[in-house]
């Protein structure tokens, strides 16, 4: 099983707490894991990626094993740590926009 | 005895506030979808206790709540565990796609930026939802960037009407300040197929044919930051309200400038009178007397806040020109805030109640049409919206 920390206000969209786990078939990577995800919470649809490019929204940013994976393709297959589920994938809210 | 319920969109969630027909006593709810900016929230007509919810998120883009028991509790319509045929997740309630199909679609074009140059529509967020007069579970949305999408299925899935979009005039469309948002829709309850919507700073239109065409009606609208003065588009309008007695009568918050038209809008006229100034968002009429108008001035386009630090409601009983300054209860000293365009309501009881909400928080009542006021809450975040609704 895949771990996936999702932030707060995701985690409350999808009606869960802490972190969700999913089942994802090798080679693990993070379209493959993105797409279990959407599927187990549908709700999530086009909060992480575009519902139709599948491309990352800008302000959210993907953490494996300690390393900010958010440029790379998403074919790649994740660090075994990750793909193990030794660590979880981080799904980050980026630290910005605060005048609001 | 009738209740109202006031749904209250804010910068940080959403809000219900509920009363009897004194509406003296309050119930506070919320926040709902803490954290999130709600742009909107309105329940149906056929349904009271259907409530649709705009909740939105720079990080996270664009969700559709529903209520089915009077916003006490919600759900996503389309995030259920539900899949397509080919075995994909649905998550279709949150998905606003221009329909750029050859079938029913037009073609992706651009629009004016800032700079004068041209940019592809891309999508924003939905400013507001419009639920249908006769079907609870038909609903309209209008985004940014401007277009006008619709649900048959009570919010589980949308589709375009790109004759909006695809009309010809869209390269000549432009952002306002706040984005390039359809954020009026007003539906003529005496014909299902006339709709009327408004961008900012496009202007308004018509379809007469449930929303498949599109005319623009901004004949009478002076526009100064216009080169052409007789413009069929590029007006940066605020806000229309109708009074659903009298649909072919329709008044107009323009950026500056109180507008009427006695005509669907085919034709305009200025309506400002005496205001101290005819700059402002909101604009409603009274639910019993089609010639009841009320403005929220602000100082200018440049100092978003009342003039004088005076915050008035100014209420017209001629159908505008002639206004008096409705404040009291109103701060008049030392209140610097906004009324944003879709944050005045007013209830159906006897006696028509109004209501507004400030960027300050503050969502005022006046149960007597006007006369007088008081703050229902003080410390909301930013409102954005306020609707009410009238319950048995």
């Amino acid at each position: 099983m895949i771990r996936v920390e999702l932030p707060f206000h995701l985690r409350t969209l999808a009606q869960v707490s802490g972190e969700v786990q999913v089942e994802v078939a090798a080679p693990v990577t993070l379209r493959r894991v993105l797409d279990a995800l959407e599927e187990q919470y549908p709700v999530l649809c086009g909060t992480i990626r575009d519902h139709d490019t599948k491309q990352r929204r800008p302000f959210l940013r993907f953490f494996a094993h300690q390393q900010d994976i958010s440029h790379d393709s998403p074919d790649d297959p994740l660090p075994g740590e990750v793909a193990s589920g030794k660590e979880p994938l981080l799904v980050i809210g980026a630290i910005a926009g605060g005048s609001r | 005895m009738s209740k109202v319920r006031v749904l209250v969109g804010t910068r940080k969630g959403a809000f219900t506030l509920t009363a009897d027909g004194k509406r003296d006593q309050w119930e506070v709810a919320g926040p709902f979808f803490a954290g999130w900016e709600v742009y909107h929230m309105k329940g149906s007509p056929v349904n009271p206790d259907r409530i649709y919810a705009s909740q939105t998120s720079g990080w996270f883009g664009q969700i559709i709540q529903r209520s089915d028991d009077g916003g006490k509790t919600w759900t996503a319509p389309g995030g259920g565990q539900q899949k397509s045929p080919q075995g994909w997740p649905m998550g279709e309630s949150n998905r606003f796609v221009y329909d750029t199909s050859d079938t029913s679609g037009a073609p992706l074009t651009t629009h004016q930026w800032y700079d004068g140059t041209q940019h592809p529509w891309e999508f924003k967020r939905v400013w507001h939802i419009e639920p249908s007069l006769t079907d609870a579970d038909a609903v309209y949305a209008g985004i940014e960037d401007a277009a006008l999408f619709h649900s048959k299925d009570g919010g589980h899935s949308w589709q375009e009407l790109s004759g909006l979009r695809g009309h010809g005039t869209g390269p000549n469309w432009q952002p306002g300040a706040g984005g390039m948002c359809l954020h009026t829709i007003v539906l003529d309850p005496k014909d299902p197929n006339r709709i009327y919507i408004a961008i900012s700073a496009a202007g308004a239109f018509r379809s007469d044919d449930g929303g498949a065409s599109w005319k623009p009606i901004n004949k009478g609208l002076r526009s100064q930051f216009l080169p052409d003065q007789d413009a069929e588009v590029g007006h940066c309008v605020h806000h229309i309200a109708m009074n659903p007695k009298r649909p072919g009568v329709l008044f107009m918050q323009k950026h500056w400038d109180v507008m009427r038209s006695d005509d669907a809008g085919d034709n305009w006229r200025e309506v400002s009178g005496n205001l101290p100034t005819d700059f402002g968002f909101a604009i409603d009429i009274h639910s019993h007397e089609p010639e009841t108008i009320y403005v929220a001035p602000i100082k200018s386009d440049s100092e978003h806040y009342p003039l004088d630090g005076k915050l008035q409601v100014w209420r017209s009983r001629t159908g505008g020109n002639d206004w008096e300054a409705m404040t009291s209860g109103l701060p008049q000293a030392n209140c610097y805030v906004n009324v944003l365009r879709d944050a005045m309501a007013v209830d159906t009881l006897d006696e028509c109640g109004v209501y507004f909400g400030t960027t300050g928080g503050q969502v005022y009542v006046s149960p007597d049409a006007g006369d007088t006021w008081k703050p229902i809450v003080r410390d909301l975040p930013p409102v954005l919206s306020v609707e009410v609704q009238t319950l048995p």
